[in-house]
């Protein structure tokens, strides 16, 4: 596929935009990537995406594509080579979409609280949350891996790419608000598939450092805290 | 029966309307199992512990939950009838239209529904600017999908018959066959779909129903 076919309009600590970015690494396809700046939407982004005007937006010979989970399956069915992102079997589509959606509607906006709740208390109950969510998905994992090195099994797949592009965000919540989430002694095989997610090829020279993902937290959080405009 | 499919539901959950809708059309056989809500079964929770919620699909003794990836599940095993269409990327936009029924739709009508006064004056704008959106991708369209009733059809099913059940609790009208001429056309046709309409729950029913809903969170809102 000619370079020239494929871009992705995308922000470099964008989770969304990164899930984009090892799904197209795990196959192997070559695309250009245009980055958006931090607090101002490009022309081409609110052309290409004038609904949700958001990151990521995977353009295919001119056609935009948007939300990152769709943009996924979309990968998958036209780039048919090895690995496959979903499974073949219908139940095993259906578990891995199952908690996919439970991560992006549930898990991730509860870790986004712990960076962004205002009072111990607000921030407790989104600890909780999450950590009952790693609980959750340390089942699953034992469930759906069979023994086996990731969620897609012995290659990255749909669900790993869903879970795994929040692993730099984890760790960088972590360390701004001081706690431990992810832990070996809690859930020791989520431990083990992150280790093996963020050293995979197709994720290790794209996932953000947690320096920045810290850095950029702390920006956040001083501005929601501070006095905003009338809008 | 290894083939049986079991469907939890309720009789007003539209949610749980979409996978009657798809399995009617499909003419896949299934039996329906009804839940009150209030008292839910030990059944519900054993099958769907994460979310404790209808709709839950049982095939070959699995649960699957999420209204959606129980469509997709439906899709993937019965090649029959097909909901989604053949070109990747038109796959992709019926992906993308059901989100948003869910995402961006259903918030909008029910921050409508479930408010009063000036937050519900302020509700009414957002609400139609995004029916606007739909409006526009159904111009020149029979259904979402085209000539045939597909997934995105299915997502958006729920405003066919609801969005005129919170209209008349409300006394609002959020959309009219003027303004919104595609949408409107959308609504008859796919309301006219047999397996649609064969299936609708019963309209008085569902206006008490949301009559006291709306009463619900209004009582506990003023509260606050």
């Amino acid at each position: 596929m000619a370079r020239g076919d494929l871009k992705l309009i995308g922000l470099r600590p964008s989770p969304f935009v990164n899930r984009v970015q090892y799904a197209l690494n795990l196959k192997s396809a070559e695309y250009e990537f245009i980055e958006e700046k931090f607090g101002s939407k490009s022309e081409l982004l609110l052309r290409s995406n004038p609904i949700h005007k958001k990151v990521p937006v995977l353009i295919h010979s001119e056609k935009p594509l948007c939300e990152s989970l769709v943009i996924l399956e979309y990968i998958d069915e036209v780039w048919t080579s090895s690995p496959s992102i979903l499974p073949s079997d219908p139940r095993d589509r259906a578990v891995a979409r199952f908690w996919a959606a439970y991560i992006d509607d549930k898990w991730y906006p509860l870790l986004k609280e712990i960076r962004m709740a205002q009072g111990e208390e607000a921030k407790l109950a989104a600890v909780q949350g999450v950590e009952e969510g790693l609980g959750l998905l340390e089942e699953a994992f034992e469930n759906i891996s069979k023994g086996r090195s990731f969620f897609g099994g012995d290659s990255i797949g749909y669900l790993d790419l869903a879970f795994g592009c929040f692993l730099g965000w984890l760790r960088a919540v972590e360390e701004v608000a001081d706690i431990k989430l992810l832990v070996g002694e809690k859930t020791p095989q989520l431990a083990g598939w992150a280790e093996r997610f963020c050293s995979h090829d197709a994720v290790k020279g794209v996932m953000p450092k947690t320096e920045m993902l810290v850095e950029i937290a702390k920006i956040l959080q001083a501005m929601a805290k501070a006095p905003s405009p009338p809008s | 029966m290894v083939e049986e499919v079991k469907l939890f539901r309720t009789w007003s959950s539209p949610y749980a309307l979409r996978i009657v809708w798809a399995l009617k059309l499909k003419g896949i056989e299934y039996e329906t199992i009804f839940e009150d809500i209030s008292n839910k079964s030990p059944l519900l929770l054993r099958y769907n512990p994460v979310h404790k919620k209808v709709p839950v699909l049982l095939h070959r003794g699995k649960s699957i939950s999420e209204s959606l990836v129980i469509l997709e599940y439906i899709e993937d095993t019965w090649k029959q009838a097909p909901l989604l269409p053949e070109s990747p990327y038109e796959i992709a936009r019926a992906h993308f239209w059901a989100k948003f029924s869910d995402s961006k739709l259903m918030p909008a009508i029910w921050h409508v529904f479930l408010t009063q006064g000036k937050q519900q004056e302020e509700a009414i704008p957002p609400a139609i600017e995004i029916l606007k959106i739909i409006e526009e991708e159904l111009k020149g369209k029979k259904y979402f999908g085209g000539q045939t009733i597909g997934l995105a059809d299915i997502a958006f099913g729920w405003m066919a018959n609801l969005l005129y059940v919170l209209e008349e609790i409300t006394g609002l009208k959020l959309m009219n066959t003027q303004n919104f001429p595609s949408l409107s056309a959308w609504i008859n046709n796919f309301s006219d779909v047999p397996a649609i309409k064969e299936n609708w729950p019963p309209h008085e029913k569902l206006v008490t129903k949301f009559q006291a809903i709306r009463e619900k969170y209004l009582a506990a809102g003023a509260t606050k």
